[in-house]
């Protein structure tokens, strides 16, 4: 054993590794490592910033916290899992990058996600665009009326907004209402014709969580129980992520 | 029309929710609106299927040049098919796989499966076309 594993096995009880390990079901598998290669090799984040999954993990277990809470390659692996399937171990990289993300100032954390989760938590549409529940009301209904009048096989289609007692409960990503409308219109004619009967809520109706992506677990948990508390206070018995 | 298709399965519902019998789900949806001879699949697929590059937050991280060459699988992927569309079911999926072709001038167009299963349906409208090429554009336009 070299003298350098021995100085960082004194070491060991403070490192964030093991202290995402405990944070884990069975630890993540994040000791159980072979170093076998099959997670970079099929990780399409590979190479980016000098970095890849089995580094990484590498990286973590001989406790180097410094360049693993700081390297941009957090941002740039997209939690996809693949490695995870590929790996004999089933060993949880992906949790490991998100706990190295929320290490991370908060300030620090990429703008364009930090706005988007910031936006959300501004009223009770959770979009990450901004969008109220008063402007995402007037869009659907008036293109809802707009395609009545023009399609007359859809007289009758329906883009409910807290509708009681309905089956289905369904969120809407914001870039649709915000900047392309006509885009929500082949879902609800599906619906229409299945004979769905389903909802939109006016509150957490934004599909998007940028705050699960920002590792801001406090606030991704308020967008997801907004949603989810909107759903239940309407007696839907199934929620639709369109995301 | 002999007009290719190609799917990209979500990680998000295929490999970390429902595993590969949702992605059969939508392999039989998809090839029962473009018909089994036009559809073509990637390699690899299903649960083994690379991320695009969309998902995580990377496409508002900022780090767009890094988002596009993670993106390289995906658009090799997708190239080698020979496919006219990529169908996706996913919203991050739709804006990275339409922004690969886009940046890369590659000639595949990208679009959402509602768009697909109205089209097949003939009641798709006009103004509901965005993502179509030019040759299913004008394809069973409802109202026309
Ligand atoms: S696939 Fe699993 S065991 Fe192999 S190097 Fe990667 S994390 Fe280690
Ligand atoms: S979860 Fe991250 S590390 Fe694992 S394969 Fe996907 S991008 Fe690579």
């Amino acid at each position: 054993m070299s003298s350098e594993t021995l100085k960082l096995g004194k070491k060991k009880q403070s490192i964030f590794i093991d202290k995402v390990k405990e944070l884990l079901p069975e630890g993540g598998n994040l000791g159980l490592c072979l170093t076998c290669g099959a997670c970079s090799s099929g990780c399409p984040a590979t190479g980016l910033e000098g970095m890849d999954p089995r580094k990484f993990l590498r990286m973590a277990s001989l406790g180097m916290d410094e360049e693993i809470t700081s390297t941009p390659w957090v941002w740039m692996c997209t939690m996809c899992q693949r490695c995870i399937y590929a790996c004999p171990m089933e060993i949880d990289i992906p949790q490991l990058v998100y706990y190295a993300r929320s290490a991370w100032p908060r300030e620090s954390r990429p703008k364009g996600i930090l706005g988007s989760c910031d936006m959300a938590l501004r009223n009770d549409s959770c979009s990450a665009m901004g969008a109220t529940p008063e402007d995402f009301s007037f869009v659907v209904e008036d293109v809802l009326e707009e395609y009545r009048e023009a399609q007359p096989e859809f007289k009758d289609m329906q883009a409910p907004i807290d509708k009681k007692g309905a089956y289905f409960f369904l969120n809407q990503n914001s870039r649709e209402p915000v900047t392309e409308p006509d885009e929500m219109v082949p879902l609800w004619k599906i619906l229409h014709i299945v004979g769905a009967d389903w909802t939109y809520g006016s509150k957490g109706w934004g599909g998007e969580n940028y705050c699960m992506f920002l590792a801001d677990d406090e606030a991704w948990e308020h967008i997801a129980r907004t949603a989810a508390k909107q759903a239940d206070e309407l007696g839907c018995k199934v929620f639709l992520n369109t995301e | 029309m002999k007009i290719k298709f190609t799917v990209q399965d979500p990680c998000q519902i295929v490999r970390k929710s429902f595993g590969d019998p949702i992605a059969d789900d939508l392999r039989f949806v998809v090839k029962t609106l473009v018909g089994e001879e036009n559809f073509i699949d990637m390699t690899p697929n299903k649960s083994n299927n690379y991320c695009c590059g969309g998902g995580g937050g990377f496409l508002q991280s900022g780090y767009v040049d890094a988002r596009r060459q993670y993106g390289e699988y995906k658009l090799k992927q997708i190239l080698a098919t020979k496919a006219d569309y990529c169908i996706t079911a996913c919203h991050n999926c739709h804006a990275q796989i339409h922004d690969l072709a886009e940046h890369s001038g590659a000639n595949y167009h990208t679009v959402h499966l509602w768009t697909l299963i109205c089209l097949s349906l003939g009641i798709l409208g006009e103004n509901e076309r965005e993502y179509l090429g030019p040759d299913l554009a004008d394809v069973a336009v409802y109202g026309a």
